[in-house]
């Protein structure tokens, strides 16, 4: 007999069987279906959340006052932290000077802000910066241009607004070149950004963002809230830290702190690590009950399958027809169950990246059709090679 | 050995006219189960000859061991101690596989409780014998749509056994153990679960088989059943404790 033979053997079984086949597969289908569409939502949690802190650049240092290194190195120093001294615009300038075309240095301000425009007020936050801030900001214009130099320098009444102020001041209408109130303070809007979303670090779009300058003035303070330096090349990003470092320690002794995206990443990744072991092991549970209804279904037709055995036996089949026959309708049932089950996730994980964001993984996928493959094999050949092994009454007889 | 001896001038009495060849040998044949520790005698000492072309019935009450008997002979069980010989050769040795094809070639089976394949067509269960025979795919389906036409379903080739009744789903097994072409044909109580009507028609078959050639081993409890053969052997507690020939042997009630 055959391998075509024994082929046709097995699907005649499989489809003389269908309820049987169908429960089987849907064990398979579940557990593969569930372990992808659970690992695709926590790695594309994971990615997104990791995409938008590499999205700010990979070689951003933020420099903060304060000692934060003993903190774990985490990036919350929280409210224990006593910061004594802060930045000044003049540091920003000594590192500038040190760094050189090395580096872009952006000293920035955050404040509270109320927005006026004819009858609408919103509040927000400012976000004071020079004319390079752009590059660290990484925001999209909608309309409208950064403000110049020249504009920073004077401290001029110009800001771009966020795409939240904007929308909110403005409604349908576009903002550059009109005129807002901001803690009383008359300015020009000069730029427009586009809509960011939320991200880790905030709200974004619910900024302003005005010359350092300006923003100091405006807050009445001559600190500022961090520095943040762009390295040009960012594979000398450790040397720039280093020479910041030097430049601020006489003056700020260890009572400041420069944070790398790695860093940042770093501390991340651990907790959103954590996030990926419990759904892994959300997943797993999956698996097991997958693999449990596979068992099930496998075993409770044990009685009826070693009568077939034995009817089979008793007709002539020899040994190996009747395990190649459990061999290739397991494998048959497991593998057309991963592939459903493999589509399944992968369609839910689409559709539900409206929602959610989700990423496919492909160890999940390779594990949990492994796995699943591996139970309905063994499930559904074990018996039949201990029922294949009988001497053809005793299968025949078996209850 | 003693207690072999008066069945075995018994035998000699009915065997001595065994016109041709032995079909089907069992010599010295003992059966012995382990039952929760208890050890069970099926079967002490059974010699048998059966004779080619003979319709022989094995009788006795539940629990003699003639079901047992005929599962040894039909190589569907080993014995425990003695031999087996197939057309004059020698099973005992024989591994499972090798038993496997004198099954399928030699031999065809008729149950109580019809053994056939469930949720599959009177065809496909036909034709099982000959997909372990290798037999190419439009011959096996040639040749089980005629034994089906020989047992009369030729219009139920499609339907399952469970859409069959009692009698029609013994008459597809018995298509399906004639489909081979198989020298010996073993039936166990073929009737037990018919009614009379569909009982005497199964044993009618057998009996035209046997007028074909084909040797018929039949075992039953009931002598009215067993009156159908030529030769009657009577097994008691694991004995053959008698072998005669029919005298007026109950011809079957035809199709």
């Amino acid at each position: 007999m055959n391998l075509l033979e024994s082929f046709r053997i097995a699907l005649k079984a499989l489809n003389s069987n269908k309820v049987r086949s169908a429960l089987t597969m849907l064990g398979v289908i579940i557990g593969v279906a569930a372990v992808i569409l659970l690992v695709a939502i926590g790695s594309g949690v994971q990615q997104e959340i990791s995409g938008q802190i590499e999205g700010l650049g990979s070689n951003l240092l933020f420099v903060f006052p304060g000692d934060f290194s003993g903190g774990g190195g985490g990036g919350a120093g929280g409210p224990g932290t006593e910061i004594r001294k802060r930045f000044s615009l003049d540091d920003a300038r000594t590192v500038q000077r040190r760094l050189g075309a090395e580096a872009i240095v952006v000293p920035v301000v955050q404040g509270p802000a109320t927005l006026r425009a004819g009858n609408r007020t919103l509040r927000t936050t400012i976000a004071g910066a020079n004319e390079e801030g752009n590059q660290v900001f990484n925001a999209t214009y909608v309309a409208g241009r950064h403000y110049n130099r020249s504009e920073y320098s004077a401290g001029a009444r110009v800001v771009m607004l966020g795409a939240t102020p904007a929308g909110e001041l403005f409604p349908g209408q576009s903002s550059v070149g009109r005129e807002v109130s901001i803690n009383g303070e008359r300015f020009t809007v000069v730029g427009e950004m586009a809509e960011r979303g939320g991200t880790l670090s905030g709200d974004q779009d619910n900024q302003v963002y005005m010359p350092t300058t300006t923003a100091q003035r405006l807050l009445g303070s001559k600190d500022l809230s961090s520095i943040i330096v762009k390295a040009v090349d960012p594979k000398r990003i450790d040397l720039v830290k280093v020479q910041i470092q030097r430049v601020l320690r006489p003056r700020f002794g260890d009572e400041f702190t420069v944070f790398t995206q790695e860093q940042t990443l770093g501390i991340l990744s651990s907790l959103l690590g954590t996030l990926t072991v419990m759904l892994a092991g959300i997943a797993s549970i999956s698996l097991l009950v997958g693999g449990i209804g596979i068992m099930n279904i496998m075993l409770v037709s044990v009685s009826e399958r070693t009568r077939e055995i034995g009817i089979r036996k008793a007709v002539g089949a020899r040994t190996h027809d009747i395990l190649s026959q459990f061999v290739i309708e397991a494998v048959v049932l497991s593998v057309t169950g991963g592939i459903v089950g493999i589509a399944l996730g992968w369609a839910g994980s689409a559709a539900l990246q409206s929602v959610v964001p989700t990423e496919i993984t492909w160890w999940a996928v390779t594990l949990a059709f492994f796995f699943s493959a591996a139970v309905g094999i063994f499930f559904g050949v074990y018996p039949a090679w201990k029922a294949s092994r009988l001497n053809p009454i005793d299968a025949l007889r078996y209850e | 050995m003693t207690a072999v001896q008066p069945q075995t001038g018994m035998r000699d009495s009915a065997g001595e006219a065994c016109p041709g060849p032995v079909v089907l040998e069992a010599r010295a044949v003992t059966k012995t189960y382990e039952l929760d520790g208890v050890e069970v005698h099926a079967l002490c000492g059974v010699d048998l000859q059966v004779c080619g072309g003979e319709m022989l019935a094995i009788m006795g009450p539940s629990g003699s061991g003639k079901s047992t008997l005929m599962h040894i002979v039909g190589l569907l069980d080993r014995p425990t101690t003695g031999t087996v010989t197939i057309d004059g050769v020698d099973v005992s040795q024989m591994d499972p596989n090798e038993l496997a094809a004198v099954r399928n070639r030699r031999i065809g089976f008729v149950f109580q409780s019809f053994n056939l394949l469930a949720r599959t067509s009177a065809l496909a269960n036909v034709e099982l014998p000959l997909i372990y025979a290798g037999v190419s795919r439009s011959e096996r389906i040639r040749r089980a749509s005629e034994a089906l036409e020989r047992v009369g379903l030729q219009d139920r080739i499609k339907h399952m056994p469970n859409q069959l009744s009692g009698g029609q789903q013994q008459r597809a097994a018995i298509a399906r153990a004639l489909v081979t072409k198989p020298s010996i044909v073993l039936a166990d109580e073929p009737t037990g679960n018919l009614d009379s009507r569909s009982g005497m028609e199964v044993l009618a078959f057998l009996q035209e088989l046997n007028s074909q050639g084909i040797t018929i081993v039949l075992v039953t409890h009931d002598s009215n059943v067993a009156a159908h053969a030529q030769r009657v052997v009577e097994i008691s507690d694991g004995r053959i404790v008698a072998d005669r020939r029919v005298g007026q042997r109950t011809v079957g009630a035809g199709q």
